[in-house]
This record gives structure tokens, sequence and C-alpha cells, in this order.
């Protein structure tokens, strides 16, 4: 199957991969939410933390792992770009469908997208959970 | 630093050995004759030069060159062989139930389950063997779904994706003890381990031109003559070519090509073997050294020399391919045709869906060289580094999560 550059740009230099602790440390840290979606038997898993300004909302960091095609890498490591800057609320307004155009994904990569809306969603619920910020978020992303 | 792209794909296809097109290539233009033509010197050239590549893969095969059919490719042959032994020796009419019993196994190619699923739709009973967890079925698992109505048993040689052997001459043996028909699809077995049809007790055999530096669209089946005779109801109809199962002009220059490269494989079976064995064995050993959480599929011996079908832990096999854009190779899962599906096959023998999703076959041939295997080492295992290093489940393993144990959502 032919990648679309970016895809491949992407995939070669992926941004932002990592992590900010362990899984235990970061269950523990308020200012990071925790993403983690997908499923190792349909050959995608996605990780995807934000560590967050408490006083001004901002994802002022993001970091990726993700076990998956290139599809899935070049989306997840463009999440990560597109949430850096952006506050929390601003970052669930992101779309499977921009992702889509962006990477030129074709039709049989559409789920790589949909699930990296899914992961930043994730992240920014667990964010919220553990902040007290209400479960409107959490009652939006399970509505997916 | 050998040429690239470096090609290890041999069990999908193979290129034509340039001995096979120079014989070939009279028999497109001088020598164009068909050999139905009785009666002048085109046909008669045509002829002979078909009888003599028939004597050359019944060399090959340890059979007697009048029990080869030529044939389009192994699919076509196992066709034939499946459907037209069931209804040859179907224990009641078309249209009714009960017409007897057929044995196969799940991990067969699909050009023999698919036959074998028809023969279910059309009144007949099917079992298809689950294989243990090296892929090996031996003797002792074909009898114990042996039944009184059992007509037919259809084993592969070797099989396609993780190059195990199947016990055929035991199972050969049983099946003639039973007077049951045995059919083999040696696609993968034929032209590249010692073959003797009598031997080994087989009935039927199928294989395919391109898969032993032959050219594609040829194939040939072998159907026993004597000790017993096998019958076969033909599928494709017409002219009556091949003694009548199977009609239809003979492909002159593919069957000149089959037969040169049974030849070829013929003389060069013994020291080709052990070079390809060899270098399987450093690939494997080098790959399994150098990274952890990596697994050979597959029984340990009984295995083709030049074929193995490594699992790699937390890493997913398109983006493994990606990173080795430089080599072909087969993943094992089947991302790539946009199915989603890991492998059948190594699902079959019990492997979980993480580790199938990332495995890679690497199936060496006739002009691989130890500068390539190297080349490849290196790549693949610099590309499973990179991807674990980007991998949350290399991580989990890491901390000493069991990723089993996750509840995943799956999508």
């Amino acid at each position: 199957m032919a990648y679309s550059s970016k895809v491949i740009e992407h995939y070669e230099n992926p941004r932002n991969v990592g992590s900010f602790g362990t899984t235990g440390e970061v269950k523990q840290r308020k200012d990071v939410g925790v993403g983690l979606v997908g499923a190792p038997e349909c050959g995608d898993v996605m990780q995807l933390q934000i560590r967050v300004n408490p006083d001004t909302g901002v994802i002022e960091d993001a970091r990726f792992k993700c076990f998956g095609c290139g599809s899935a890498i070049a989306s997840s490591s463009l999440a990560t770009e597109w949430l850096k800057g952006r506050t929390v609320d601003e970052g669930l307004t992101i779309k499977n469908t921009q992702i889509v155009e962006e990477l030129s994904l074709p039709p049989v990569k559409i789920h790589c997208s949909v699930l990296a809306e899914d992961a930043i969603r994730a992240a920014i619920e667990d964010y919220k959970q553990k902040n007290g910020l209400g479960a409107e978020a959490a009652s939006d992303a399970r509505a997916h | 630093m050998p040429k690239l792209p470096i090609y290890m794909d041999h069990a999908a296809t193979t290129p034509c050995d340039p001995r096979v097109v120079e014989a070939m290539l009279p028999y497109f233009t001088e020598r164009f004759g068909n050999p139905g033509s009785r009666n002048h010197s085109f046909g008669w050239e045509a002829e002979e030069a078909v009888e003599r590549a028939r004597e050359q893969v019944a060399s090959l095969l340890g059979a007697d060159r009048k029990e080869i059919i030529f044939t389009s490719g192994a699919t076509e042959s196992n066709n034939l062989a499946i459907k037209g032994a069931a209804s040859m020796y179907a224990k009641a009419p078309a249209g009714s139930d009960k017409r007897g019993h057929v044995i196969t196994c799940r991990i067969e190619h699909k050009a023999v389950l698919d036959p074998c699923k028809r023969l279910q739709k059309e009144g007949f009973d099917v079992t298809f063997l689950d294989p243990p967890r090296d892929g090996v079925i031996t003797r002792e698992m074909v009898e114990a779904a042996l039944r009184d109505d059992t007509i037919l048993v259809s084993l592969m040689w070797a099989n396609n994706e993780i190059g195990t052997i199947n016990e055929v001459p035991a199972i050969g043996a049983l099946c003639h003890e039973r007077e049951i028909v045995f059919h083999t699809d040696a696609t993968q077995w034929a032209g590249k381990m010692p073959t003797d049809v009598e031997r080994d007790g087989v009935d039927l055999l199928s294989m395919s031109g391109h898969k032993i530096y032959g050219p594609k669209g040829v194939g040939a089946l072998y159907v026993r003559r004597r000790r017993p005779r096998i019958r076969l109801t033909a599928i494709q109809e017409g002219g009556g070519q091949e003694r009548g199962f199977r009609s239809g002009t003979l492909n002159v220059p593919g069957i000149v090509g089959l037969g040169a490269a049974a030849e070829i494989c013929r003389a060069e079976m013994d020291s080709e073997r052990e070079r390809l064995l060899r270098m399987r064995q450093r690939l494997e050993k080098a790959i399994t050294t150098r990274l952890d959480v990596v697994q050979v599929n597959g029984h340990a011996e009984k295995r083709l020399p030049h074929l193995t079908n490594i699992s790699f832990g937390f890493v997913e096999g398109e983006s493994l391919m990606m990173a080795c854009k430089d080599v072909a190779m087969s993943s094992g899962s089947a991302c790539t045709s946009a199915s989603l599906e890991p492998s059948y096959v190594l699902k079959g023998l019990g492997v979980g869906d993480d580790l199938a999703h990332s495995s890679l076959r690497f199936s060496l041939g006739r002009w691989t060289t130890d500068e390539e295997v190297d080349y490849v080492i290196d790549n693949v295992v610099r590309a499973v580094e990179k991807l674990r290093l980007l991998s949350p489940l290399y991580d989990m393993h890491q901390e000493g999560i069991d990723i089993t144990k996750i509840e995943w959502q799956a999508h």
C-alpha cells in the first residue's frame, strides 16, 4: 500500500515520542492526563499523555506511544503536535476528519484517525476526572 | 552493500531461472505447434517437447510420466484433485446427503480449504483438523478423525506460511491401509525436498511452476495409476487432452519451462537445501539472540530449509514492513490486503492475536546471498528496536505489566 508523504514523514520522524513517567507515576500526577485506546488483537494501541498547566488549562506538552501501522503512528504523532498550546476544551474540538485530511489517509486507514480522536478525548477526560472538572467530557467520550 | 531491494519472499513466487527461459523461448515462435495436431511436424515437435517435460516432472516426483497431468497451476491441481476425487468416490449421487467424509486441516492453503467448503455444500462431510501448536499433522491425528465413510484425505506436504512439514509418508501409509485416497498439496515442497510418491504413499500431488523457478500459469497434478489406480471426474471438459482429466490446448512453452525447472531442481536440490538451511539458521539465530520476545513459529526441526516465520512481540506487522522497505517479505498479518485480520494460520496454531499481528515470513531462494541475509538481519533488528521505542506495549512489558490482563476496548 502506498503511504502519503506526510504519513511517511511522521513515521520516519515521529514527534513527541515518550511519556511523563511510568504507568504508576503518571497515574499519581494530577497535571497529566493519560489516554490508552485500542487493543493489541486489533493491531493498534495508542497511548497519549498531556501535561496541563492547572492555572491556565493549557496543554503545555504532549507525548505519545503507538503500537500500530504507519498511519496509526502518524495520526498519534500529529495529535500531539496539534494538542500542544491548546486548552483542554480546545483539544476536544480536534476531529478525526481533520486528521484524515491532513495526512491524506485512505478509507481503509480512517480507523487510525478515529483512534487518535478517541485517545485525545480519553486523555482529556482523564485529566478532568483527576481534577474534578466535571463528567461532561466523560459522557461525550463514551457517546462516541 | 547488497543490491536493493532484496527479495526474501520466495514462498510467494520465484524468478524464472534464465536456463528455464532459454528452454521455453523457441516454443513461442518457431516451435509453436499444437501437440494435439497429429498429422504434421509442427504438432509432433510440440508433443515431443511436452512428453519430455512430463518425464522431467515425473522424475522429480518418483512417478511415471503417464501419471503427470499438466494444469494451469497448483490451485487448479488442488481443485481437480479434491473435487474430482470426491465426485468419483462419492458414496451417494449428486443432490443427496451423506456422500462421504473428507479430512483436511484448518491451516491448509485457501486453494484446498475453499474446494473442501464447496464439497460441504454438495453433501460431503468435511473434518478440518485443528493443528497442534507446532503445526505438524501426524498419522495419529488423521487416524483419530477417520470414519467408515472417509473417502479422501487432503493435507499439504509443507505449510506455505510457517514451513512446517506434515508426516506425509506415515499418513500416506495409513490411507493406503484403509483404502482412502490421499491428496497432498506439495506446492512449497516439490522441487525443494526429495520426493518419491511410491515410497511416500501419495495418490494425488499438486505442484506449481512458479514456486520452483519456472513460469507462472503452469502446474502439474500427479495421479497414481497403479496400486491403486486413482480415478477422477474431470472439472474442465472439452477436447479430452491430458487423458480426459484436463481438456484445453496445452500451454507448451509453460510446460517446457516447468519441465526444465523440475530438472534443475532435481540436480541441485541437495547442495541447495544445505546452503539454504545454513542461511536460514543464521537468520533465526541472529534475530532471536539480538532481540527479546521473539518467537520462531512452528516445529523447530520439521520445517522447510528455506522458510521461517518469526513473531516479534509488541510491534505491529505493517509498520515493521514499512521500516524494512528495502526487503520484500510477507507479513503474517493480512493488513496489507485491507482485511485487518491476523493470519488464520498463526491463529490456528494458537499464536495470540498480539503476536500474530507482528509476524514476518522470510523465504530464501536460489540467488539469496549471505550478504543479503546479513543486511536483512540488521535491518529487521534495527526496525524492531525503533518500533519498540514507540510501543506502549513494550513499555508495559518492561514495567512487568501483563498486557493480556488489561481490559482493552476493542474497537
